[in-house]
This record gives structure tokens, sequence and C-alpha cells, in this order.
């Protein structure tokens, strides 16, 4: 006798009513065994019903495996209720990595082809899901055809197949390439949504694609204005904004269009202002809308104007009581402190403000923002803010915020002194979090300020007598107390107040450090060395510092024990050394070790100086070669001020990502030749600037003779600017050896014809040479 | 691009989950019991975007239910906020308790991502 199945609905009362997990795992094996024997028999009629309720257990966790083969059963036949089970077990059981998945393929094909919707639908939405890169290769035609379909349910399906196709094989996009333009002719929403993702798929996966889309920007911008302005619809509007979806989507793919193309951008810069003046932000819609449109605006080559409306926005948001839209603002305000630093700083007393947040991301955003803000102007006041912060912080902010405040001290501190105080308050308050390397920058800063050696003695002297328990603190007075112990018995110093301290105090608290469980071996190390150069510091008898230095001669950490060895001998057998051993230490070289956000800085500032230090003496003697230039310049005037932009030629060298495409190529210039020294001249005309040609000045020497003291001079019609870089160098090794380069720069605003001389003055085969040529032959690309 | 959908009940187990990209099976488990611990873990008056990992995770509750949705960087924050209350909408709209017909969930999903 045959029981009759379970409906799905029985199915689940069933396991709702079971009590335990035990029980429920029960009642889904004897069902799972039941559905297993109907799926051995092949009963047709009961089949979706049971690969309906197996897809219920398998959604809550339980093997399914055994219905696939089901799926594809369902799926043939022509029943809509069979079909419509088995493609939704197809869309959850098959994917990729089973062998099965292949085989509905046909049965796609020709449900594909069949004309019911229904069907149809069905069939697109399950290729969309979980079609593999084969399945779309095949089926890549027919989805095609049905996106010219008349019906509109139909379309939007299959946009969205074509959407999933694209992403699996990009090569498909030759094939949905052409329909997309009629397509955004479209009114339905769904279809133009579904649309738009596509083409944004498109351009994200092909420079040509975007190539060909940047036409379809003014109809983009007309459709979005349509939808700003439009009033009240009731199918599409969400709180007051009508479809934010669709807008959000079309501000995304106008951001990807207007990348760095300046025409796209200009079109569409009416556009943004307007819906960013006329977006209602009271409910979360209207601030989504208003996001996409501030990260568009900051994306792509926007009007000043326009960028500054951008912050402006963003500084509303910050004010904002909605944690979600503070969020948002201050992680893209920290995107923009880069390039619009001024208009961001105005924001500055909101965003120290979100400092204080009880939420974690939030502080952690603002920390990161209020870090990136500082300036050598407001340094003391955001340094106040971040050390009332740093007092408060959770644990895991409190490591990025110690080094960002030592950081910012490092490169904005108005004067010593406050920079040590700084140092110092951080140290104190979250000590166990600071860097390896805030000790030893510490040292070497109190070494170099010979006038704050007693101040910083003192505050240290009483910073530990309080508190021995942060070891770089620790680390810093002792080595301090051991280095300048003099000055701080002296007695008075007018920066502090007048601390009286006796030697035994000095002594007995240096002991406590060595002995104090709480002390590391190396701060240890510190302390005994500090004792030792006491020695010679105190005036005082030196038994009590010999007594602890015996003491730790045989300590279990090797270290120490060494250390207090070698002391200790230094004490016995060397004793008329000890004062010259333990003079006061000189000046400690910064090893190179800068901090990563300084190295660009600093890089830039060393390569301006060198490039203003090596062009300095070439702008006297240029002078001279203008003077030699005949016909160009009338008056004998002063060449144009070496400017040094360095941050350019930094762009050249750090090859930055979204570069313009190379520039067509120039012939290279074969300019001089003498006794085996030759100049080459290499052109380069950068496509993002018209005006703009980089020469590059290559020497090379196949003599057998080096030359020395090479100096290449060049000098250009009056209307021109010409930039001389430093060269690589002034040696040109014998045979071949390492070429000399020289990069020129030489702008062009009048688009003039080119005219170059140069000078050459070196050393070759024991003579000095000078020679003074104008360049012929130049090539007409150089200055069209 | 979103990466996942979840809906997790407030004593952590997963109702519902649909992932977007190909990830296995026990990784799914781990990953879900790691999100809906950050999820759960959040008081009222923190917002509801958190960075974990390589996503974003969007989540918003309603009563004893959260939605969790995944994406990667480019997506707008605050549209799929704004998702994640249409899609709830729209299946108070079709059916009238949020648990109970399961199937119903996949379809709607497929029918709106």
């Amino acid at each position: 006798m045959v029981v009759p199945s379970l409906k799905l609905q029985d199915l689940i009362e069933e396991i709702r009513g079971a009590k335990t997990q035990a029980q429920e795992r029960e009642v889904i094996q004897k069902e799972c065994a039941h559905i297993r024997a109907s799926f051995r028999d092949g009963d047709p009629l009961h089949r979706h019903r049971q690969l309906a309720k197996l897809l219920y257990v398998h959604m809550l966790g339980y093997p399914a495996h055994f219905g696939q083969m089901e799926c594809l059963k369902l799926i043939a036949s022509p029943r809509f209720t069979d079909k419509r089970v088995g493609y939704l077990g197809a869309m959850l059981l098959l994917d990729e990595r089973q062998d099965a998945h292949l085989l509905i393929t046909n049965s796609i094909k020709n449900d594909l082809s069949q004309g019911i919707q229904a069907v149809q639908g069905l069939a697109l939405c399950t290729l969309s899901t979980m079609g593999s890169a084969e399945m779309c290769r095949d089926l890549a035609t027919e989805v095609e055809k049905l996106l010219l379909q008349p019906s509109s349910y139909v379309r939007k399906k299959a946009v969205l197949t074509a959407v999933h196709m694209i992403r699996k094989v990009p090569e498909l996009s030759n094939i949905f390439l052409p329909p997309c333009a009629q397509l955004l002719h479209e009114r339905h929403h769904g279809i133009l949504l579904g649309t738009i993702t596509l083409i944004t798929e498109l351009c994200e996966r092909s420079p040509a694609a975007l190539k060909h889309f940047r036409k379809v920007v003014p109809q983009l911008v007309k459709i979005l204005r349509t939808l700003v302005t439009t009033g009240y619809s009731t199918e599409h509007s969400i709180s007051g904004v009508s479809d934010p979806f669709l807008q959000v989507r079309i501000l995304h793919l106008l951001r990807i269009l207007g990348r760095n193309h300046e025409e796209s951008s200009e079109t569409m810069n009416d556009l943004l202002a307007q819906v960013a003046t006329n977006t209602d932000t009271s409910r979360n819609a209207g601030s989504a809308v208003l996001f996409e449109t501030v990260l568009t605006i900051m994306d792509i080559r926007s009007a000043p104007g326009l960028r500054v409306l951008a912050v402006n926005i963003l500084g509303r948001f910050l004010l904002n009581n909605d944690k979600n839209i503070r969020y948002v603002a201050l992680t893209s305000l920290l995107r923009m402190v880069q390039s619009d630093h001024s208009a961001v700083q105005r924001h500055r007393p909101t965003v120290v403000e979100c400092l204080r947040e009880p939420d974690a991301s939030l502080s952690r955003r603002a920390l990161e923002l209020s870090l990136a803000l500082v300036n050598s102007s407001n340094v003391r006041a955001m340094t106040q803010e971040l050390q009332s912060f740093l007092e408060s912080c959770p644990p895991d902010l409190r490591a990025d915020c110690a080094s960002g405040i030592l950081l910012a001290a490092e490169r904005f501190a108005p004067t010593k002194r406050w920079h040590i105080d700084t140092i110092l308050r951080v140290l104190t308050t979250a000590g166990i979090y600071v860097r390896d390397d805030a000790v030893a920058n510490l040292t070497q800063l109190i070494g170099g300020a010979q006038e704050l050696h007693a101040y910083s003695v003192r505050r240290l002297y009483s910073a530990l007598a309080e508190d021995i328990s942060q070891p770089p603190l620790v680390q810093v007075a002792a080595w301090c107390i051991g280095e300048y112990g003099d000055l701080l018995l002296e007695g008075s110093c007018e920066e502090t107040e007048p601390l009286q301290v006796e030697e035994e105090e000095v002594l007995a608290l240096l002991e406590k450090v060595l002995q104090s469980h709480m002390s590391q071996p190396a701060t240890r190390g510190y302390a005994l060395t500090a004792l030792m150069k006491l020695s010679t510091r105190l005036r005082g008898d030196s038994n009590r510092i010999r007594q602890v230095v015996s003491i730790y001669g045989s300590c279990l950490d090797v270290e120490l024990q060494q250390r207090a060895v070698e002391y200790n001998t230094l004490f016995q057998k060397y004793d008329h050394m000890r004062a010259a051993i333990l003079e006061k230490m000189p000046l400690v070289e910064r090893g190179g070790s800068q901090v990563d956000g300084e190295a660009k800085e600093s890089k830039e500032a060393q390569l301006s100086e060198t490039a203003l230090v090596s062009t300095e003496p070439q702008a006297s003697k240029l002078l001279d070669l203008l003077d030699l230039l005949d016909g160009t310049s009338g008056d004998a005037q002063p060449p144009p001020p070496l400017d040094p932009s360095p941050g350019g030629a930094l762009v050249h060298l750090l090859d930055l990502p979204g570069a313009p495409p190379p520039p067509p190529s120039i012939p290279n210039l074969r300019v001089f030749e003498r006794e085996g020294l030759q100049l080459n001249l290499s052109f380069v005309r950068p496509s993002g600037t018209p005006a703009l040609l980089l020469i590059m000045v290559t020497a090379t020497n196949t003599s057998g003779a080096d030359v020395t003291h090479f100096i290449c001079q060049a000098a250009v019609p009056k209307s021109f600017q010409l930039q001389l870089q430093a060269p690589s160098g002034d040696t040109l090794p014998a045979q071949g050896g390492l070429p000399v380069t020289q990069l020129l720069r030489v702008l062009n605003p009048n688009k003039a014809p080119l005219r170059l001389k140069l000078r050459l003055t070196y050393n070759h085969f024991g003579q000095s040479v000078q020679e003074i040529f104008e360049v012929n032959n130049l090539p007409v690309e150089t200055w069209q | 691009m979103i990466q996942f959908f979840l809906m997790v009940n407030k004593q952590g187990q997963t109702r519902l989950s649909k992932y977007y990209e190909h990830v296995e099976i026990n990784k799914c488990t781990l990953l879900e019991t790691e999100v809906i611990r950050s999820c759960l873990s959040r008081s009222n008056e923190q917002c509801s975007f958190i960075e974990f990992k390589d996503f974003k995770l969007i989540y918003r509750q309603y009563a004893t239910l959260f939605i969790v949705v995944g994406v990667n960087d480019t997506e707008n924050e605050m549209t799929i906020y704004e998702f994640i209350h249409n899609f709830v909408e729209v299946l108070d709209e079709n059916e009238s308790h949020l648990i109970m017909v399961n199937n119903s969930f996949y379809m709607l999903l497929n029918s709106i991502c």
C-alpha cells in the first residue's frame, strides 16, 4: 500500500513541532527516506512535491544531493508546476562544480525559444543564477534575441541574464553591446536599471566599450534629469525620492564614464549640481542619492566650485544625527583630504567632535581623518584633542592614535620643548602602545636639544618617580638620568618647579627599576648603564653603585650579566679610564628609518633641494648662453625662474595608475659626436599636457678615455620655459660605460617653432673642451 | 557588487543564505558565524556598516531577525541599506508572516537581485 506523501506545509509543521534538534533530525531523515524511495519509483505526479520538500530540507542545512537528477526530469516535463520546482531546485542544488549542470543546457534552450513568458522567465532566472561559462557561451545568442522581445517581463529577465553572462564570460561583450543603445530608451524602470547595470559591467571590463558608451552620456543625463524633476510617482517613489536605486546606478555609471575625461565631465556638471541641490535628504533614500552624487563629483574632472559643494554636503552630513550618514561622510572626507585639503580643513571642528563618538567604527574613521588634517597651524590644538582622545579611547585604537600623535608631533612641532612635552605625555598615557623606535627618537631628540637637557631630565625624573610600569618611559627616563644626572642634582631650572633631589633618591629609584618584576630585560639594561654613568657624574661615593653592579655580575639574564661584569671590571682594573668612557654621549646620527608617510615628503624636499642646488650654478651660466642665442633674446632677461617642481618629476618617476596612454613616439636625434663622445636627444610629448615637451639628453662615451666634469646646458627662445633637471652624473667612463642622462622640460604654450642651443663643457684626453652648437633638424612633432 | 545576502535570527541560526560568488560549504558556515557574531555584538547606537576582511557588511534588524548584506568596495552603502528595507517591505506585502513560506524568499530574491 502506498502511503500518500506529505504536502510541504505538513512537513514544515512537523519539523516545527519537533522539540529538540535530535527529534528534528529524526523527522527529516524519515522523510528523506520516503523521498528517496519515491524518486526511485519514478512517480511523475508527485515528483514536484517531493522535490519541494527536499529543497526545504536543504535550506535547513541537510544534504540533498540525491535530488539533482530529479531536477532535470522536472525541468524537462511539460507541466508548469513541475518546471517551476525543477528550476528552483536547479538554482539551489546544481552549480558549476556538479557535472550534471551542463545537462540542463538543452532544456533551457528549448524553454527559451518556446514563447511562453512565464517559462522563459524561469529559464532566464536559472541561467542567470547558476550559468557556468560554457552554458553562457552556448546560450548567449538566444538571450540576445530575447532582449528585443515585445514582453517587458521577459526583456527584464533577459537583461539580468546578460549581466550575469558578461560577468562570467567577458568576451561576450561584442554580442551584448549593440542592443544597449536601444534598451536605454525603455520606459520600464526595471529594464532601465538592468540596462544601466549591463553597461556598467561592460565599461568596467573593456576600455573599448568605455569609449563607445561615452556617447550616451547626454542621454543618461536626460534620463536622470527627468527622474529628479518629475513629481511623485506611486510606483517608483521611496520616501519621496523617485526610484533612488535607478538614480544611484545612473550616477555610478556617469562616474565611470566621466573619470579622466574632460568632455563627459563637463556635460555632467550642471546635472550633478541640480541633483545635489534638489534632493530631499530628510530620509535615508535621499541621503543615499546625495552620497552617490558626492562620490561622483569627487571622481570625475569636475569644476572646482562643484568640488567645494561636495565637501560642504559632506560637512552637512557630519552634523546629521544619523550614525550611518556620519560614517559615510567621514569615509568620503578621508578620500578627499589629499586632493581638496583646504576645503576639508573647514570642517575640522566637526571631525574632532566625532572623535568622542561611542561607536568604534566612527571614532576610528574620525581618528584617521583628524590625523590627516593636522598641519602646522593647528598642531597644538589638534594634539590636545588627540591626547584627550588617547586617554579615553578603546585599546585597539590606542596604538594608532599614539603613533599618529608622535608622527604629527615630529612633522609639525613648533618648538623642541613642546615636542618633548608631547612625547612625554603620550608615553605616560599609552606607553605600552607606542612603536619601538619611539624611544630611540626621543633620546635622539633630547640629545639634540642642549638647552632643554635640564628641563627634560627633571620632567622625566618626576614621571619616573610616579610610575615605573611603562617600558618606553622608563627606558628614556633611565637614559636621561644617566646622561644628565649632574643637571638633575644641580637644583634649579627655570622652566619647572624647583625640585630638590638627593643623590640617594636617584640611586634608589634606579635600583627600584632594576629590581622591579615589571621591568623588561632591555629596561634593566638601560637602568644598569645609567647607574654606571652616574658613578662619574655624582660627586658622592660610588660604593653603592659598585655594590649593585657586582650583584648583577651573577644575574641569570646573560645580557645583564655581561654588562655587570664589564662594569665591574671598569671599577676594578680600569678605574682610570672610567671617567673617559662614561662621558656624555655625542649626538646620535638619525639612521635613515623615517616613517612612510614622511618619506615621500622628505624625498620630495630632498629632490627639490638637489634640483635647486645643481641648477643654481647653471642659472648664472645660462645668462651667457642666452646672450649667445642669436635673434631670440633682445634684452638680457634673466631666464624664467627655475621653480622646482619636483612633484612633477616624481609623478613621472612614481608612475601613478591611471596615467594617460603613451604618447606617439618622436624619433630620436643624434646632435653631437666628437672623438667617441655622443649626445642623443629623445623626445616625449605627454598627452595630458600638450604644451610640455620632455627632452632626455643621453651622453655616451665609446672612446678609450674617461670624460670628466661633463656639464650640459641648454637655452631656448624667450617664449619658451625651460627647466633643467639634475643630471645623473658628470663622469662618462670609457669604453661604453654608464651613460649620463639629463632631463629637460620645455614648456611651449604658444606652440612656437622650437629652437635649442646646447653648450657642453668637459675634460677628455687631458684637455678641457667647450662646445656650443644649435640643434638642427628638430622634428616638427616636438613643437606642433 | 553584492557578495552575499544572509538572514539570521537572534540565536545565531541562519534562516536564509544566498551567495553570489562561489564560496565553499565549510567556509560558508565559518563566514556566517563570524558575521553573525560581529552583528549581534553591536548596540543600537552604533552605525549599521561594519568593515569585515575585504567586504563591507550592512545590516538591519527587524524584531528578532537580522538581515546582513555583504558588498565589495565599490557599492554605495546607503543604497544597500535602503534596498534591505525595500526587500522586507516587498516580502511583507506578499506574505503576512515573514518566516513561513521559504520558497517564495528565493523566488523574490531572484527577481529583485
